[in-house]
């Protein structure tokens, strides 16, 4: 480990020239501070070397293939970057009267009736700042709705076992009761399980579509059907978009409410490099019990009195908006059609290739990402996903996602993304079949991965159990 | 293989039941529930005085993995929660059949439970 900014310095060292005072110097009366604040003393230089530094330790899709499942970490394009610091956008303030902004107005505008084209909804709520606060701004969206329709029995919200675990989560803070759909035997909801549980008290079911295990509910329809004719909503987490822009629309397969990720299908910023945009969009029937103020005909509307009230300051992260606006207009109709396409294509490549060497948890060709089991490896080799994860790191590839859907057992969750070229698919697959050699040969050297990065193999058990998570001087 | 102790009761989500000479029970995870866990870092029981259903759940077991229930074998009520596991949830992986999560009373449904042999008859099913 190299030393941390606090550590580094020399006594004396700045980072700025201040000029020569030219008032009298001041000491404040009140002591608001006990010690000093112990700000490192490092010089310009120092401070750069420093942060490249840990910049190159960092794995970005702009470094490495990062086949992160349901996570969609598709290749951000710089004209996005581009187009969010043009100085109309940057240079207003969020609370500038709306003549002023009114290019910006019209962006939310735009996007929204892109969107709702996109989604087959009526109306979007940018307010979100991520996925799981677009879940819970939803369910509270159904919440008002249902209180105002006096269905306040309905509290039960049906999800399914291979969910996200945020959509239980959301559901839960967002007042609901969280009952779990069994998945059948192909990985798709159980239709009748979920008919024999629908009823009066039922409020809503939130699905993915496709779903976890990267698979299309055929039965969706059906499925739509049984809750609505119970008397409850339909909610669609849009994580899983990028398999099906252009292709199909969750507004016609019966969703009321849906939340699409910028930040994931939109081609903008992800992660800790974010901030993320996670919007609802909702049929005609839910627009007045959205999150106001609503933007509509360039007006700010604050006066929405059916209104569940503000999810978030301001309007949501409006640069994020910019972003996913430049790319879907730059892709146009054609352009997502294609993008979902070759999305599905590249997974679809991989999980051929792969599969003439890696357990797939579904025998069935997938969408747009595809889960991995090493169930059998573990069981005969001792070796598990998290050791093929680890030895991917130090070849050069960011592990998919691991141990998700829960549903499967050692599972390795893989979504390529549409931006990669078949080289680099081509070069995963041999990648992971020499590793798998690796785990028949010698798994304790696989075990021992990583050895090519700045920290090895982490004690997650420890750092779980006894976790510490502040620096302190002299305790390096 | 998975250990099943003898004397126990079982149930297909993979706890153990001990019937007490006073009519209350320890309920804990099973050999296999430990192993398919992990390494278990952080145990949330829910407290003395609750009601549970059978099924109902009765604590969260959070391993590296992942967060998951554990469900309650049996309806009743939480008497007591095995408060040693707060700072020492590994207990559940070192020992499973010694420390237990919960002592219930007011037990309903042990009928429904599986004998040891059942149980180990059951996990066969599942490897």
């Amino acid at each position: 480990m190299s030393q941390l900014i606090f550590e580094r310095g020399t006594q004396g060292h700045r980072g700025v020239a201040l000029p020569k005072l030219q008032v009298p110097a001041y000491t404040l009366k009140t002591k608001l501070r006990a010690e000093k604040p112990q700000l490192p003393s490092v010089s310009e230089l120092e401070v750069v070397r420093h942060y490249t530094e840990c910049s190159q330790r960092v794995k970005g899709v702009d470094h490495v293939f990062y086949p992160l499942g349901s996570c969609t970490m598709k290749y951000n394009p710089k004209v996005n970057e581009d187009a969010a610091n043009l100085e109309g956008f940057t240079a207003i303030h969020p609370l500038a009267p709306e003549e002023d902004v009114q290019g910006c107005l019209e962006v939310v505008a735009t996007l929204e009736k892109y969107l709702t084209q996109i989604t087959g909804m009526d109306a979007f709520c940018f307010q979100p700042a991520a996925g799981a606060h677009g879940e819970f701004s939803g369910l509270m969206t159904i919440r008002n709705y249902l209180k105002r329709h006096h269905e306040d029995q309905r509290t039960v919200v049906f999800v399914p076992d291979s969910a996200h675990g945020t959509n239980p989560a959301s559901a839960v803070m967002a007042g609901f009761t969280v009952r779990q759909i069994p998945s059948n035997a192909e990985g798709n909801v159980d239709v009748e399980a979920l008919r024999a549980m629908a009823d009066e008290t039922t409020a809503a079911l939130m699905l993915t579509n496709p779903n976890t295990l990267g698979l299309f509910e055929k039965d969706i329809l059906e499925i739509t059907k049984i809750i609505h004719d119970a008397g409850g909503l339909v909610y669609y987490d849009g994580a899983n978009l990028n398999a099906i822009m252009g292709i199909a629309r969750p507004g016609d397969m019966g969703f009321d409410v849906v939340h699409l990720n910028l930040h994931k299908t939109f081609s903008t910023p992800h992660g800790g490099g974010g901030p993320g945009s996670g919007p609802i969009g909702v049929k005609r029937h839910l627009i007045p019990y959205l999150p106001s103020p609503r933007i509509e005909n360039g007006r700010i509307h604050e006066d929405c009195p059916e209104s569940l009230g503000r999810m978030k300051m301001f309007y949501g992260n409006f640069g994020v908006m910019v972003r996913a606006l430049t790319y879907v207009m730059i892709l146009g109709k054609e352009g997502l059609r294609r993008t979902s396409q070759v999305a599905v294509l590249n997974a679809r490549y991989l999980e051929h290739e792969l599969s003439r060497n890696y357990d797939m948890a579904i025998d069935q060709p997938c969408m747009h990402e595809f889960v991995m089991t090493l169930k059998r490896q573990h069981h005969d080799l001792g070796v598990s996903a998290m050791d093929i994860a680890k030895g991917m790191i130090d070849r050069g590839i960011h592990p998919p996602t691991m141990y998700f859907p829960l549903i499967v057992e050692e599972a390795l969750m893989v979504e390529p993304t549409e931006t990669e070229p078949k080289a680099v698919l081509d070069e995963a697959v041999r990648v992971l079949s020499e590793l798998l050699d690796l785990a028949t040969s010698d798994p304790q050297a696989l075990q021992a991965c990583p050895t090519t990065t700045p920290v090895g193999r982490i004690d997650e058990v420890q750092a779980a159990r006894h976790p510490i998570l502040r620096w302190q001087k002299g305790n390096e | 293989m998975s250990v099943v102790k003898e004397g126990l009761l079982y149930s297909k989500s993979h706890e153990w039941v001990e019937t007490l000479p006073d009519g209350t029970v320890k309920i804990g995870i099973s050999d296999y529930a430990q192993d398919s866990l992990g390494d278990i870092v952080f145990v949330d029981m829910h407290p003395a005085g609750e009601e549970v259903e059978a099924e109902g759940a009765l604590a969260d077991v959070e391993s590296v993995k992942a967060v998951s229930e554990i469900y309650s074998p049996v309806a009743g009520t939480i008497k007591e929660t095995n408060e040693e596991l707060i700072d020492a949830p590994e207990k559940l992986n070192e020992d499973c059949y010694g420390n237990w999560i919960c002592v219930m009373e007011n037990v309903g449904g042990l009928d429904d439970l599986l004998s040891p042999e059942a149980y180990s008859e059951y996990l066969t099913t599942l490897e």
